[in-house]
């Protein structure tokens, strides 16, 4: 124990001890929050926008303020987009571009999905001459204009008989998705230590035994943020939809795209937004949902690219 | 050697396999890799650009025409408006997803409470598709009931704020809504950049005395290098693909004062019908495509040979 | 020669990638019950060397047997071997008793008969309480325990270790050294191990092959590693501290070099005692003479004591010797200095000559 008589004691208590008082509004952090809020605002802005202009009639639309919120709810305008809007002759709303959408989407994910993934397995694990100078003409072509492949990818899928088919945009979808796939599980797989590959050989297991019984059930975490990047690319998609389908066929996009920008008729604001977000809940309840996997998705897929 | 051990040579029973049949498993599960990479990439690629220089029309011919497609391409007022709206909205896009971005991730790193929701508010947008963002902002910057309109309510008659009816300034409402999509992402590559970055440097920094924003330029700026890199490069591919959002947002009017070169591309090639003319236009894209990227992989990988 | 006497018998192995020669003209006969240690720095090819053998390189040229059969071109699982790894590499989604069977699942063995097996190695490495865990839940040495479990259940002759203590903290890595002596004296398998770790060589092994550059610098005992280095890069490699190397010539019987003048009646020639070229002798720290001893010894000098490292055991002493430098050992209990003058003696007949040009062992 110190003696509190002592000379020195008391040049100890006098000093600064203990924690540091910190004041909760120094200026540093007004500008801090104050900045952050601001550029909140500007992100949450538009989606509060739909949002409100989804919920309102048409009259009131006409007469106030955009920002106003609603003062009559009313869910008219959803159940018009989802079931009654027109896009050219067919006037069954986005329902149908709904289900075309997920009629794509699911096999798209699981073919795009199981094929780069065994490929990202071969180039990791099982290189053989040559590997390397494929993988390297892929990634470079995530790099070339998909705009100088549209055409002959249509004399492709004519001469296989599934061009303006779902199947024919599932195929699309496939093959733009490989480069990011292949390169994220590529460099997943070669980040598991090569020792684990090694014993599975020792022990026996070939080529498919090693991706099935060993790597596959260390790999889940990588399949969710390859699912998560696949669902809202595939879901996002405008350009492979327009070019690869038919009116029949349309993805969710292209509808809610023909149904919004169509120049007949009088405009349904309140349509027109409860369709845009009706097109945009498939993403951000995967955003949502997923959190931190799909930020881990689109950084893994960037940084390391 | 021992004569025994010649012997043993010789009889060896297990001979050595066949190359091409060696390693068969994982050859075989990369023939849709090699498929993509050669079929499409490499093949659709040449076969356009090999097609630019034809005069197909409806259908692809095989009629040499030499450069007249690039000539009439270069001729086009439309194709003209197209690049430089891209230029514009690439620059614009490129520095200030870039400043934007950095700005929000170093905000985001300095230890705030809330972190977080502010990403997740940041980022939302970017899980949005450009058809979604373009028809949104279309709403938000609608003359009547837009912003303009919301206020001129208030009193103020004479305020103008127009961008997508005003052929002058259409590109920067394309560049606003392309923005609020694709800021978050940049952020995210930036944070996990910083995050990258060893504490002992803030440390170190903090000894030394040197201040937050002075430690930013001075030291974390250049180690992030790599970083701005690979983001500028991402920025870069995703902006000449820029077509959704114009097609949303405006359809490349009014007139055409908001057209892109991808939007011309498709359009000659599936609307049009001058296929050839699309090549073109394509085969262009691809060369500045390349004048991008091939300087950054003459730096990246030029000097040194990575494993 | 009797092929059946061999184990492993690697002939002429070479392994190049690309321009990079990684291992050159490789020959080893290993015996049936043989402990054989790969020691080297990293890069030497050691464990290349032992990839090879199990099958998980290709190699360029050459043949490998295991019990007279030519692996060269076989998979790994076909090879009669089983390895242990130095990150354990246990399959984190299955339980001990997963790990365990999974080699003997995939090569079909009958049911009742991999559960004997296994019930056998988890009984003797003593892990039978853990067999339903997985591997995240247990210690550093429950999973090697493991990692070797699973070689142990493919009941091989020849069983590889790439580096299997270098993941564990010293305590352990010394308490799993001494069981792993034991497991081969019980089992009387053929080992072959890799380590950067002298005192594991030393210690586990009945021949050592001390690699450098993908060759062998020399396969001996520990014994004849330690006390008869065969050239000068074996000599400096084992031992800790390193050897002294003294440069100068043989004059008349005698080293000479530095103002020293060291008898060589003691010492054993290999090849000839007339070597007219420059020499290197090299004298362990542990065979520097101090105290009494000195009296008792032909060439005595004085040296200049610079640092002491008090080591517990034993005293380090570096010291000078005009302009050469000496370290030696000295009791744990001396009362050396720095800056003390110290009379030192040399044992010529424990000591190493080389060939300074060749560097081979004279």
């Amino acid at each position: 124990m110190v003696d509190a008589t002592s000379p020195t004691a008391g040049r100890i208590l006098e000093g600064p001890r203990g924690s540091k008082p910190k004041s909760r509004l120094s200026r540093r952090n007004i500008f801090l929050y104050g900045t952050l809020l601001l550029v909140s605002i500007y992100y949450l802005l538009p989606l509060y926008v739909m949002i409100v202009t989804s919920l309102k009639g048409m009259p009131e639309i006409r007469l106030g303020n955009i920002f106003a919120p609603p003062v009559e709810i009313t869910f008219e305008p959803w159940v018009k987009a989802w079931a009654e809007a027109c896009t050219g002759i067919n006037c069954d709303g986005l329902s149908r571009g709904f289900g075309n959408s997920v009629k794509i989407l699911i096999p798209s994910l699981i073919l795009s999905i199981s094929i780069a993934s065994v490929n990202g397995y071969a180039l990791a694990n099982w290189r053989f001459k040559g590997s390397e100078v494929f993988f390297t003409i892929l990634i470079i072509g995530a790099f070339i204009p998909y705009q100088t492949m549209l055409y002959p990818i249509v004399i492709i899928l004519r001469e296989i008989g599934l061009m303006g088919s779902l199947w024919g945009l599932v195929l699309v979808h496939t093959v733009f998705g490989m480069p990011i796939l292949t390169l994220l599980f590529r460099n997943y797989f070669t980040s598991l230590p090569e020792e684990l590959f090694k014993a599975a050989r020792v022990d026996g297991a070939g080529f498919w035994g090693v991706y099935f019984r060993v790597m596959l059930p260390m790999s889940i975490p990588i399949f969710v943020v390859a699912m998560i990047l696949q669902v809202t690319g595939i879901w996002n998609d405008f350009l492979f939809g327009v070019i690869y389908t038919k009116p029949e066929t349309y993805p969710m996009t292209v509808q809610l795209n023909n149904i919004v920008n169509s120049v007949q008729g009088i405009k349904e604001y309140n349509v027109n937004m409860a369709a845009t977000l009706l097109t945009g809940l498939v993403p951000l309840v995967i955003y949502f949902v997923s959190g931190k996997l799909f930020v881990r998705g689109i950084a893994a897929g960037a940084v390391k690219g | 050697m021992t004569l025994a051990d010649t012997a043993r040579v010789s009889d060896n029973p297990v001979r050595r396999p066949k190359q091409l049949f060696r390693n068969l498993s994982a050859k075989f599960a990369s023939i849709p890799m090699i498929l993509t990479a050669l079929v499409v990439f490499v093949g659709g690629t040449a076969w356009t650009v090999a097609h630019s220089f034809t005069k197909s029309r409806l259908l692809p011919k095989w009629d040499f025409v030499g450069l007249d497609q690039y000539e009439r391409l270069w001729n086009s007022n439309r194709w003209i408006i197209s690049v430089e709206n891209l230029l514009i909205y690439g620059v614009c896009s490129l520095v200030l997803t870039m400043v934007l971005g950095f700005t929000l991730a170093a905000l985001l790193d300095r230890k705030i409470r809330f972190e977080g929701a502010f990403r997740t508010i940041f980022l939302y947008p970017f899980a949005l598709s450009f058809i979604v963002t373009g028809l949104a902002w279309q709403w938000i910057l609608n003359p009547d009931f837009g912003i303009q309109g919301v206020v001129r309510n208030m009193g103020w008659e004479s305020f103008t704020f127009d961008p997508l009816n005003d052929p002058d300034i259409v590109i920067f409402g394309i560049l606003i809504a392309g923005l609020w999509q694709g800021t978050g992402f940049v952020m995210v590559i930036m944070l996990a950049g910083l995050r990258g970055i060893d504490e002992d440097i803030w440390k170190a920094a903090r000894v030394d005395g040197i201040g937050i924003t002075k430690t930013y330029v001075r030291v974390i700026i250049p180690m992030m290098r790599p970083v701005f890199v690979t983001a500028l490069v991402i920025i870069a591919s995703g902006i000449i693909k820029l077509y959704d959002l114009v097609v949303a947002q405006t359809n490349g009017g009014p007139g055409i004062a908001s057209e892109v070169p991808a939007k011309y591309v498709i359009n000659y090639m599936f609307e049009a019908q001058n296929l050839a003319q699309g090549f073109a236009a394509s085969t262009m894209m691809l060369l500045s495509v390349i004048i991008v990227l091939v300087p950054w992989a003459y730096l990246e990988f030029g000097g040194k040979k990575r494993g | 020669m009797n092929i059946n006497s061999h184990s492993v018998e690697v002939r002429d192995l070479d392994l190049h990638f690309g321009e990079v020669k990684v291992l050159q003209e490789l020959n080893i006969d290993i015996h049936e019950g043989e402990f054989l240690v790969l020691l080297g720095s990293s890069g030497c090819g050691k464990s290349t060397l032992l990839n090879c053998i199990a099958g998980l390189l290709d190699v360029t040229d050459g043949q490998i047997f295991i019990k007279g059969q030519n692996v060269t071109w076989k998979e790994p699982s076909d090879r009669g071997i089983g390895m242990v790894f130095q990150s354990y590499a246990l399959y984190p989604q299955m339980t001990v008793e997963g790990n365990l069977s999974f080699g003997l699942k995939n090569a079909r063995v009958a049911r009742d008969e991999i559960a004997k097996r296994v019930a056998r190695a988890a009984e003797i490495l003593q892990i039978e309480p853990l067999l339903k865990r997985k591997p995240g839940a247990l210690s550093g040495g429950q999973r090697q325990r493991v990692a070797i479990g699973r070689a142990l259940v493919r009941d091989v002759d020849v069983f590889l270790f790439d580096e299997p203590l270098s993941n564990l903290d010293a305590k352990l890595r010394t308490d799993l050294r001494v069981e792993l002596k034991r497991l081969h004296q019980q089992l009387k398998n053929t080992m072959i191990y890799v380590t950067h770790d002298q005192v594991e060589a030393m210690t586990l092994a009945d021949r050592i092959a001390i690699m450098k550059g993908g060759k062998i610098m020399q396969l001996g005992s520990p014994d004849e590693i330690y006390n008869r280095p065969q050239n000068i890069y074996v000599a400096g490699f084992i031992g800790s501290p390193a050897m002294n190397m003294i440069e100068g010539r043989i004059d008349n019987g005698h080293f000479a070099g530095h103002d020293l003048s060291l008898p060589l009646d003691g010492y054993e020639f290999e090849r000839t005692d007339h070597h007219a070229g420059p020499v290197a002798i090299g004298i362990r720290p542990e065979h520097v003479l101090t105290g009494d001893a000195v009296e008792t010894a032909a060439a005595q000098a004085e040296v200049e004591v610079q640092i002491v490292e008090k080591l517990g055991s034993d005293t380090l002493v570096h010291s000078t010797l005009g302009s050469l430098n000496l370290r030696f050992r000295m009791d744990g209990l001396s009362r050396v200095t720095e800056g003390d003058r110290l009379r030192i003696g040399f044992d010529t007949s424990r000591a190493s000559l080389f060939d300074a040009v060749t560097e081979t062992r004279l």
